[in-house]
């Protein structure tokens, strides 16, 4: 009994003094563990999605793959951890996962009370609505008394009530769990709209079972830049995280593309010679190699590439690059200079 | 003179109605009007859904085939389940490690049946071998990392497998704990009492669900920063104490049911508590309840289901996300069907060997 | 003879127990000290705000189905009581279906017809044996896909109808002198309670009988309906009629509740069917032979004899079956039924950030019911205990 009694004693002793364990960076966290732990939607088509054999592609696992390049050096390094919208926050606060990549909105609220950092925005979207073809609907503004389906837990849902209240209309929410249900509920004709980014209503009309049916509306009824997130308090990661989602736009930019990155190596634009690490700070600033950015074009290619691979005109979603253009092309992708 | 014939005459057969398959019917199927009407109603319902169920499962239904295009519609497309069989049973799992799946499984249900099965001779070695060896066994079975196995992350384990996993390793964990709940339940300290009548209450007044919420919500803000638990993981802590709470009720009914005399006898032999508890009270009270942990573990295999609310792709929600497949669109009654055949014949047949083994321990302590 | 063999404290049974419980203690004050210190520091360092203050905040979003009014500039308290009001609705529907399922399937299954106790067992072994979510999904994903459209609607007349969207059916609209109606009926109710019990001292004194459900219903049906008619309180019906791309107007149940509310009276309903089936199994059979050979009829055997015992049986079974069915109902959130857990645990929790406040809160009401349940359950058992003589 007492062999017990003291066991129990030594259990609860050994838990107090692991519980004092300083805690390291989430840079050298990350080396040491030699993978990166990265938050994704738990299936999401274009953004990021698990195939038959469970390989994660999309834009936003881009976006992990090139974190993963800049720390480790290598885009195939991260264990991703797929999460619905109840518990990604959650995930990240008690640090199961070092970035979210899972088309988070940046709202006040959420950099501001949540202990969370946007560190930018990887795809600017806005809430749009998906209605079959047969209600012969042009326009949002005709949904009055309209049932529509709903994933819980978004700022999707806080923009349809204002936005139905702003033009006096009454409708019916839905509230589903998953994008999947969501999609179900929709097909099986239990609401006439179906709400969500736009990017995503086009990712869930691949889902249905007659995709041809059903059509996107013109409205875009709200602000919803989406981007990678960090915990609070680590300044050192939330730069990486920033510096690698602006190379891969300041590549594009450039012209650097996974192809031939290894020739422009050679090239005398004192630009992409920055941005390949050959000259000036290179990743000293970042605490990083300095071939840091060079990794994540020649692993995963610059923003342009991944965009066109998973969300664009050559993959199944075919979105145009519109507001996601760079904005010396019409849209507003800007990357800070990187030097 | 009159003649009396004393022999009597033969017996006569019984009237053809009530015997053989007239009689058994007019016996149970048409003994009043009301019965009549029943049976009639009853038959009727039964034409209703029987042979249009059949047909559509069986004979109308599709078998072969590796696309859609195999499904020709009049029937159930069983292509559907064939096609993702593997992905319904082992979930992510790499197909190149299935084996390890099937090896753990099979050992696991080898050492299970020797333990049930009355003739098989050293039962308390393989027991010892089961409680010990065979968890380690399991784990580096399952998740890998040493002898050469690539490891395998908890997030790619789903299908039938985890369904499994949670159901088994939830029990496994649960009985000792409720044993020690139940004890305390019964104890005479009043605090270690109170203490576990309010562990069992508050477990068993909440649904499973904000349980696992919670512990997939709120654990990660209980626990020190660096202490990082795996979601499986995280899920499995909280199945394991609702559980506990459940199974403490029925180890404290088999607790009850033994007779004071046997506390007594112990005692007068000078036995401690703890001696008397494990060699004279709990042997008998276990043996009484197994029935009872049966009942509880189908109810547990049955809500394993709930994990899909938290996200892990149990085998349910495999099954779910497959109907979102473009290719697969329309086919979600089969992919239910083929869910339910799965459990249904999983608890059924549980179920029917807790009533044989309820059967079978009745002897003894009837009282 | 005490000093010869020398006394260890811990060899006294009264100190070990001493001991062993002050080490429980400090265990479990460690333990929430753990967990307690553990929490403030993380909620310190990643900047989460706590309290209950976000109770009082404008929520911004709708609930489809609410019993008090609410739309989105309610605050997030507001959405508590939609949820748990809900969660109470669905469960109250749950609890009648169940009961009466059972009922009937659990005395099908003593039938002396061979077919129906049959048709009962497959029923029983059926649902009993496939997990409740499935069914749910089954429910509303697979059969109420065959509904039809709105347009396209069921109807009984111009008054009821039936689509993918729910079923609508016309609300009473009560005038302002209406109330006086609700309190005779009120009154009513009371009435017969006390006549019932005065028959019942009255049969027990005198054996003389009197006829307290004629009275009774008389007393409630008639009672109201002559104050209805007396001050003249208008009753009017607000139709539900299709208006754009739904019905308007009317009441509308809507196909989540009647998926979740159907899922849980069929699961839990052969459930009780074992549950009564046992109860009436539980009497014993000399019983039924005495009250048979002293004439009764057997519908009144049933009735004055086994029914009144199998309810000791039955009563504690059933309201743990209860108990479940209001638990169960938490599943809710898989198809979109806005309960406590989908609207509180759910939305709120996701637009405020703050779980442990929410699912504390969510978790006492299902804890603050259960009590009320076993509360009663005890209560009930302390009554119907068997007075022996």
């Amino acid at each position: 009994m007492r062999k017990i009694t003291w066991s129990i004693v030594a259990v609860v002793v050994a838990l107090f003094i692991s519980a004092g364990i300083a805690q390291a960076s989430t840079k050298d966290e990350v080396q040491k563990r030699g993978y990166l732990q990265c938050g994704v939607s738990t299936g999401l088509p274009g953004f990021s999605n698990p195939d038959e054999k469970g390989h994660w592609t999309g834009l936003d696992v881009d976006v992990c793959k090139a974190i993963a390049a800049a720390t480790l050096g290598d885009a195939t390094k991260i264990k991703y951890v797929p999460l619905n919208a109840k518990e990604r926050f959650t995930a990240l606060q008690s640090g199961e996962i070092d970035a979210l990549v899972r088309g988070t909105t940046w709202t006040l609220t959420r950099d501001s009370s949540l202990g969370l950092n946007f560190t930018g925005v990887n795809y600017y979207d806005g809430q749009g609505f998906l209605v079959s073809k047969k209600m012969g609907v042009k326009s949002a503004l005709e949904l009055d008394g309209a049932a529509v389906c709903i994933q819980g837990g978004t700022t999707t849902e806080l923009n349809l009530a204002d936005y139905f209240k702003e033009n006096k209309m009454e409708y019916k929410p839905v509230v589903f769990d998953t994008h999947d249900a969501t999609a179900k509920a929709f097909d099986n004709g239990r609401c006439d709209v179906l709400t969500s980014d736009q990017s995503q209503l086009y990712g869930l009309r691949t889902h249905l079972t007659k995709p041809e049916d059903a059509v996107v509306l013109p409205e875009v009824i709200s602000k919803e830049p989406l981007g990678p997130v960090v915990r609070q308090g680590d300044d050192a990661w939330f730069n990486i995280v920033k510096w690698t989602l602006n190379a891969m736009i300041e590549a594009e930019e450039m012209g650097v593309t996974q192809a031939n990155v290894d020739e422009m190596k050679n090239s005398n634009n004192p630009g992409v010679r920055r941005l390949l690490g050959l000259d000036g700070i290179g990743g000293k600033g970042l605490g990083l190699n300095d071939d840091w950015a060079y990794q994540i074009i020649k692993q995963v290619g610059n923003y342009g590439e991944a965009f066109e691979r998973n969300v664009g005109m050559s993959s199944p979603l075919k979105i145009e690059r519109g507001l996601n253009a760079l904005w010396s092309k019409g849209g507003i992708m800007y990357a800070p200079p990187l030097r | 003179m009159a003649v009396y014939i004393t022999t009597p005459s033969p017996a006569l057969p019984p009237p053809s109605t009530s015997v053989g398959v007239l009689g058994w019917m007019r016996k149970n199927l048409f003994s009043s009007f009301a019965n009549s009407i029943l049976t009639l109603i009853g038959v009727y319902l039964l034409f209703l859904i029987i042979p249009p169920t059949i047909n559509w499962a069986l004979f109308q239904a599709d078998w072969v085939g590796t696309s859609r295009e195999a499904c020709s519609g009049e029937g159930a497309c069983w292509v559907f389940v064939t096609v993702r069989f593997q992905q319904f049973m082992f979930g992510f799992y790499p197909p190149s490690e299935y084996w390890r799946v099937v090896v753990a499984f099979s050992l696991v249900g080898f050492l299970i049946a020797w333990l049930l099965i009355e003739e098989t001779p050293k039962k308390g070695l393989v027991g010892i071998f089961t409680i010990f060896c065979y968890p380690v066994i399991a784990y580096l079975l399952f998740y890998g990392g040493a002898l050469g196995l690539p490891v395998v992350e908890t997030h790619k384990w789903g299908g039938l497998m985890l369904t499994l996993i949670l159901a088994t390793i939830g029990m496994f964990c649960a009985l000792p704990i409720g044993i020690v709940l139940a004890l305390g339940r019964r104890s005479t300290m009043p605090i270690a009492k109170s203490l576990s009548v309010v562990f069992i209450e508050f477990w068993r007044g909440v649904p499973l669900i904000t349980v696992l919420f919670m512990s997939s919500v709120m654990l990660p803000i209980f626990m020190p920063e660096e202490l990082q638990i795996d979601k499986l993981l995280r899920a499995l802590i909280g199945i394991v104490f609702f559980q506990s709470a459940y199974m403490a009720e029925v180890v404290r009914g088999g607790l009850q049911a033994i007779p004071k005399g046997q506390y007594e006898a112990a005692e007068a032999l000078g036995l401690s508590y703890w001696k008397c508890t494990f060699f004279i009270i709990l042997p008998q009270a276990l043996k009484l309840v197994i029935p009872g942990i049966v009942n509880t573990f189908i109810a547990l295999f049955k809500d394993t289901t709930l994990v899909l609310i938290i996200g892990l792709f149990d085998l349910l929600a495999v099954v779910q996300s497959a109907f979102a497949d473009a290719k697969w669109i329309g086919y979600s009654v089969e992919g239910y069907v083929f869910v339910a055949g799965i459990y249904w014949i999983s608890c059924f047949s549980m179920s029917r060997y807790s009533q044989y083994l309820e059967r079978k321990l009745h002897t003894g302590h009837a009282r | 003879m005490s000093n010869i063999k020398k006394q260890f404290w811990w060899n006294n049974s009264q100190h070990r127990a001493l001991f062993f419980q002050v080490l429980l203690v400090a265990m479990l004050v460690g333990f929430f000290w753990f967990i307690g210190s553990n929490t403030l520091t993380n909620l310190n360092n990643r900047g989460i705000s706590t309290g209950f203050g976000f109770l009082s905040q404008v929520s911004g979003f709708g609930i489809i189905q609410h019993l008090v009014p609410f739309d989105e500039t309610y605050t997030f308290g507001r959405t508590f009581l939609v949820g748990l009001l809900n969660t109470l609705i669905v469960s109250a529907v749950g609890v009648v279906f169940a009961t009466i399922i059972g009922v009937v399937v659990g005395i099908a299954r003593l039938s002396n017809n061979w077919l129906i106790a049959k048709l009962a067992t497959v029923y029983i072994e059926i649902f009993r044996n496939i997990p409740l979510l499935l069914q749910m999904f089954f429910w509303y994903f697979a059969v109420l896909r065959t509904l039809p459209a709105p347009k396209q609607s069921w109807s009984a007349g111009d008054v009821v109808f039936l689509n993918i969207r729910g079923l609508y059916l016309p609300e009473p609209v009560f005038g302002p002198h209406f109330n006086y109606v609700f309190w005779c009926i009120g009154l009513a109710i009371v009435a017969t309670l006390f006549i019932s019990r005065w028959a019942k001292r009255r049969q027990d004194l005198t054996g003389k009988q009197f006829k307290t459900k004629t009275v009774g219903m008389g007393l409630i049906i008639g009672l109201p309906a002559i104050v209805f008619f007396l001050v003249d309180a208008s009753l009017s019906w607000n139709m539900p009629a299709l208006k754009g791309f739904n019905f308007q107007g009317g009441i509308t149940v809507i196909p989540e509740f009647t998926a979740l509310a159907t899922a849980l009276s069929i699961y839990t309903g052969a459930f009780i069917a074992e549950v009564v089936r046992s109860g009436i199994l539980s009497v014993n059979s000399g019983q039924t032979e005495a009250a048979s050979s002293l004439g009764l009829h057997k519908s009144r055997v049933l009735k004055l004899v086994v029914i009144p015992q199998a309810m000791r049986v039955i009563i504690p079974q059933l309201t743990s079956q209860y108990l479940n069915l209001v638990k169960n109902s938490s599943l809710a959130t898989a198809i979109g039924y806005p309960d406590l857990v989908a609207v509180f645990a759910g939305t709120t929790l996701n637009q405020t950030g703050q779980a442990i406040e929410v699912i504390a809160m969510t978790m006492g009401v299902y804890l603050f019911i259960s009590l009320l349940i076993s509360g009663f359950m005890n209560w009930y058992n302390k009554k119907m205990l068997l007075v022996e003589r």
